[in-house]
């Protein structure tokens, strides 16, 4: 145990949050609304966070849970309401304002230079100086280690980032905003990026942080992990904080319940459709060139008419090269044969016409041209097929019509077909690529995080059609980051780790646990 | 329900096409505002000048040749708006017109056929040369990688060598001062047209040429398969990709479409006023072109009015000598107009893209109140 703080004033604040039934409060937001055009991303957001909490913030994507965080740590100004941060009002106009206020933020994405050392990392943009100009890395390195102690951390500032791991990173981060004054710190969505044991790693860290007299507000919409960690849940709903929970007194189905409102959807499919006529079968699949490390190594696969294949794995494995080998946009060898046919010299095109469809993992980097309007979005990847075009002409009557049919029948809200893509949601966008995508009768389905960043309701209506073209005869290669999703729809699930297939689960037995595990390398250093 | 000003002001009915024309034209009230102040800042007298150049510019000869000026410029954004549309930037507009021109010149001095194949033939030529020298950059960029900015840049030092080469030792023969190809016999012409009344001055039979160019450029990009695989490359290459659009192949295609066009700049002079390429051969229409490309947002229209607004004020300069005001002062409002339109097209661009989610999400929230979506900023 640590008995100095080696911040000063850390373990007396610590003393006081633990010790004292009647806490004091670290923050407090009242009536915060934010009006984006058109949309309003906050309204009466009212927040209170005791000091030495962890208080989790949770709600489905596009609630407004990022915005409202963005305003806390000064990216954006809050149009009415007050905050107040260890009872004083505050007007931050810079997440400078916030650093100085003691606010500190721990982004979902690293911002890190894997080229730099920890050590480097963390002073960047607040460097020590000695004499005026050189750099005091000897002073920086002993306040790094005394954080790093303080909070146990476990952090050696003289590493590459290059060479740590997810979880360690995360730590840095954390590191870094405890290195520049931050006694409230904001994360955001922080478990998306860890497996399952890194994600206990961390939420030790956690309250380690909290014992010190930290303040943690933690952002997530994965509910079991908020249960376990949190002190105080405030949910939020469409912009608005509806609840504020004790996290001993909820489960987790009420919980969702109160994020969503309404009747959760679940994921599972019931009766198996799998039949015996293979649909894809890949065969020895690499990338990679001899004697260097391969992204992907010997992959074998088969999928069946009416089989959802699942493959689980932490990002950045090899299942965005195999994405990318079956549809042909990458260089590889092996063979790979849909429907009895080989396509492993085809061209991408070719390989859509043949009945792959193809849900991407960035709908706005490859999906979507996000400038168009929709009715010419349904003819991107589509530009041989009959409603599409003519020849060497566009039908543009027939893309409309379609266009049309497929807003009806995904549910695609939008005012017309003539809007532009970018005007759309993420889960109507999502909904109008996998209806087109769907569209005439694919063999195959390539479906890539196919409800990532969607609301629950579009998530539900996508795993629906997923369900209803399974039991029409389509095969469905899975990848997905949620496992939950994995294990719902799949029939057979495959992990992948460090591009090759490691170990497959029958995901009517399999626990996440297992999963989690098996993603990990099975106890090799992640 | 008839919109209000506010409604337009606040986006909620669509106005692309209102604030298409209002860019261009802030764009230039801007640059003219800028010229006056550096006209009073050089002492001359603002509005005097001012008028004096509209006046001289709206007269029946100057207009044709306004319009003259204009056709040859068309040409010239048409092929560079072809490469921008997808995200090209084909700089080498210039020496490829240039090369085209003389070959073109040459052949058609050398061979003889009945008149209406003649013109047709070195048409043809000029649009091969270009396409060919477009082309060598196409296939750089498509296999080895190599910036089209970079090797088109060379490839216009290197046409200008092989071209006073092949003037100069080859085709050229000497007329007085000047060095010129054969001239071109009469069945290579084609007559001008008195399409402005009160001028003897007659406007380029090729004209008619710029305006089919035009239409065609249109057709292309918004009517057929390949426009529409140029343009989605265009707005997003990695979109493009993974729909099996083959970029590589979509690089050499618009760069030989690009060049070809491009072949055609120094056909209304040659054919319709010079007969012959010489060492006053118009040079510098490639850049011309990519500021009148901006100008007019890549857009057959656009680039029409763009192309005369310049050949306009091209024109209307000459008249300043007169009045003892140099005439750059045209030049600098040219170069105003295009830094300023780029800046009021993206702040109008910026403006339509929000109005749009705002329309949307404002009728969605009309229709059903239950609509989860577009509540939150979503990530």
């Amino acid at each position: 145990m640590i008995t100095t703080g080696p911040l000063g004033t850390l373990t007396q604040e610590a003393s006081i949050s633990t010790e004292t039934t009647v806490s004091e409060v670290a923050v407090q937001l009242e009536g915060i609304t934010k009006r984006f055009p058109g949309v309003v991303a906050n309204r009466d957001i009212s927040l209170t966070v005791q000091k030495g909490h962890i208080h989790a913030i949770v709600g489905e994507n596009g609630a407004g849970k990022s915005t409202l965080m963005k305003i806390l740590y000064g990216m954006q100004r809050p149009d009415e309401g007050e905050i107040r941060v260890n009872g004083s009002p505050v007007t931050f106009h810079t997440p400078g304002d916030a650093i100085s206020a003691g606010i500190g933020m721990v982004h979902q994405h690293f911002m890190l230079a894997d080229n730099l050392t920890v050590l480097e990392n963390v002073i960047l943009g607040s460097e020590p100086r000695k004499g005026g100009l050189a750099l005091d890395f000897a002073a920086a390195r002993t306040k790094i280690r005394e954080i790093s102690d303080a909070y146990g951390l476990g952090i050696d500032p003289d590493v590459l980032v290059e060479d740590i791991g997810v979880g360690t990173r995360q730590r840095v981060e954390i590191l870094k905003v405890l290195y520049r004054g931050a006694r409230i710190l904001i994360l955001d969505e922080p478990t998306a990026v860890l497996v399952p044991h890194e994600v206990d790693e961390l939420f030790e860290n956690l309250h380690g942080l909290v014992r010190e007299g930290i303040t943690i507000i933690f952002i997530s919409h994965h509910l079991d992990e908020v249960l376990k960690v949190a002190d105080a849940i405030t949910v939020i709903r469409r912009g608005t904080t509806v609840a504020e929970v004790d996290p001993v007194s909820v489960t987790a189905r009420q919980l969702a319940e109160l994020m969503v409102g309404s009747e959760l959807p679940s994921p599972e499919t019931r009766e198996s459709t799998v039949t015996d006529v293979v649909a894809l079968q890949v065969t020895g699949l690499t990338i990679g060139a001899e004697g260097e490390r391969k992204v992907l190594d010997d992959v074998t696969l088969t999928i069946h008419k009416g089989e959802v294949l699942g493959i689980a794995g932490v990002e950045g494995n090899g299942q965005a090269e195999l994405v990318e080998a079956i549809m042909g946009i990458r260089p590889s060898t092996g063979t790979i044969t849909l429907a009895g046919e080989e396509i492993t010299s085809w061209t991408t095109l070719r390989r859509r016409e043949a009945g792959i469809g193809y849900i991407p993992e960035d709908r706005h980097r490859h999906g979507l041209l996000l400038e168009a309007p929709l009715w010419e979005n349904r003819i991107l990847g589509h530009m041989k097929e009959k409603v599409n075009v003519r020849g060497w002409w566009i039908n543009r009557r027939g893309a409309r019509a379609d266009t049309q049919r497929i807003v009806e029948q995904y549910d695609v809200r939008t005012p017309g077909i003539d809007v532009l893509a970018s005007a759309l949601s993420g889960g109507n966008q999502q909904k109008l690529i996998v209806g087109r995508e769907m569209s005439g009768e694919p063999k195959l389905l390539i479906a890539a995080h196919p409800t990532r960043g969607v609301d629950v309701g579009a998530q539900a209506a996508i795993w629906d059609h997923l369900r209803t073209a399974r039991a029409a005869g389509l095969a469905v290669l899975l990848i997905s980051a949620d496992l939950d999703e994995l294990i719902g729809l799949s029939d057979w699930l495959k992990v992948i780790h460090r591009g090759t297939l490691v170990a497959e689960f029958d995901p009517a037995t399999v626990t996440p646990e297992q999963l989690g595990s098996a993603m990990t390398g099975a106890g090799e250093e992640a | 329900m008839s919109s209000t000003f506010a409604d337009r002001w606040l986006g909620r009915v669509r106005l692309s096409a209102w604030v298409t024309l209002t860019a261009p034209l802030l764009a230039i009230l801007f640059a003219g505002v800028i010229t006056s102040i550096v006209l009073a800042i050089t002492g001359n007298p603002v509005f005097d000048t001012l008028v004096t150049m509209v006046d001289y510019g709206s007269q029946p000869r100057s207009l044709a040749l306004v319009v003259n000026n204009a056709t040859t410029y068309y040409l010239s954004a048409i092929a560079v708006a072809i490469g921008f549309r997808m995200n090209l930037f084909n700089i080498g507009v210039d020496g490829q017109y240039r090369l085209a021109g003389l070959v073109a010149a040459a052949v058609g001095g050398a061979v003889t056929l009945p008149a209406p194949l003649m013109p047709i033939v070195i048409i043809l030529v000029a649009m091969i040369v270009g396409a060919a020298w477009a082309g060598i950059a196409g296939v750089l960029k498509a296999t080895r990688g190599v910036s089209e900015v970079i090797s088109t840049i060379m490839l216009n030092t290197i046409a200008t060598g092989i071209g006073a080469y092949l003037l100069l030792e080859v085709w050229g023969e000497r007329q007085g001062n000047d060095i010129a190809t054969k001239e071109l016999p009469e069945a290579a012409r084609i007559a001008g047209i008195g399409l402005i009344p009160g001028t003897p001055q007659m406007v380029y039979g090729l004209f008619f040429l710029a305006i089919a160019v035009g239409i065609a450029f249109h057709v292309l990009l918004n009517k057929m398969r390949f426009g529409f695989d140029l343009r989605a490359t265009g707005q997003s290459e990695s979109a493009a990709v993974a729909s099996g659009v083959d970029v590589k192949h979509m690089i050499v295609y618009a760069m030989l479409i690009s060049g070809a066009t491009a072949g055609l700049i120094g056909m209304p002079q040659l054919l319709g006023e010079s007969f012959t390429y010489n060492l006053n051969f118009q040079a510098g229409l490639g850049f011309t072109g990519i500021a009148i490309a901006l100008l007019g947002r890549n857009n057959p229209i656009g680039i029409a009015f763009a192309a005369l607004l310049w050949g306009f004020l091209d024109v209307s300069s000459t008249v300043l000598d007169l009045h003892k005001i140099a005439p750059e002062i045209v030049v600098i409002m040219q170069g105003l107009t295009v830094l300023s339109v780029v800046v009021t097209y993206e702040l109008a661009h910026r403006y339509r893209v929000n109005a749009e989610q705002r329309r949307v999400s404002r009728e969605l929230a009309g229709g059903a109140s239950a609509t989860p979506q577009k509540e939150g900023a979503s990530a």
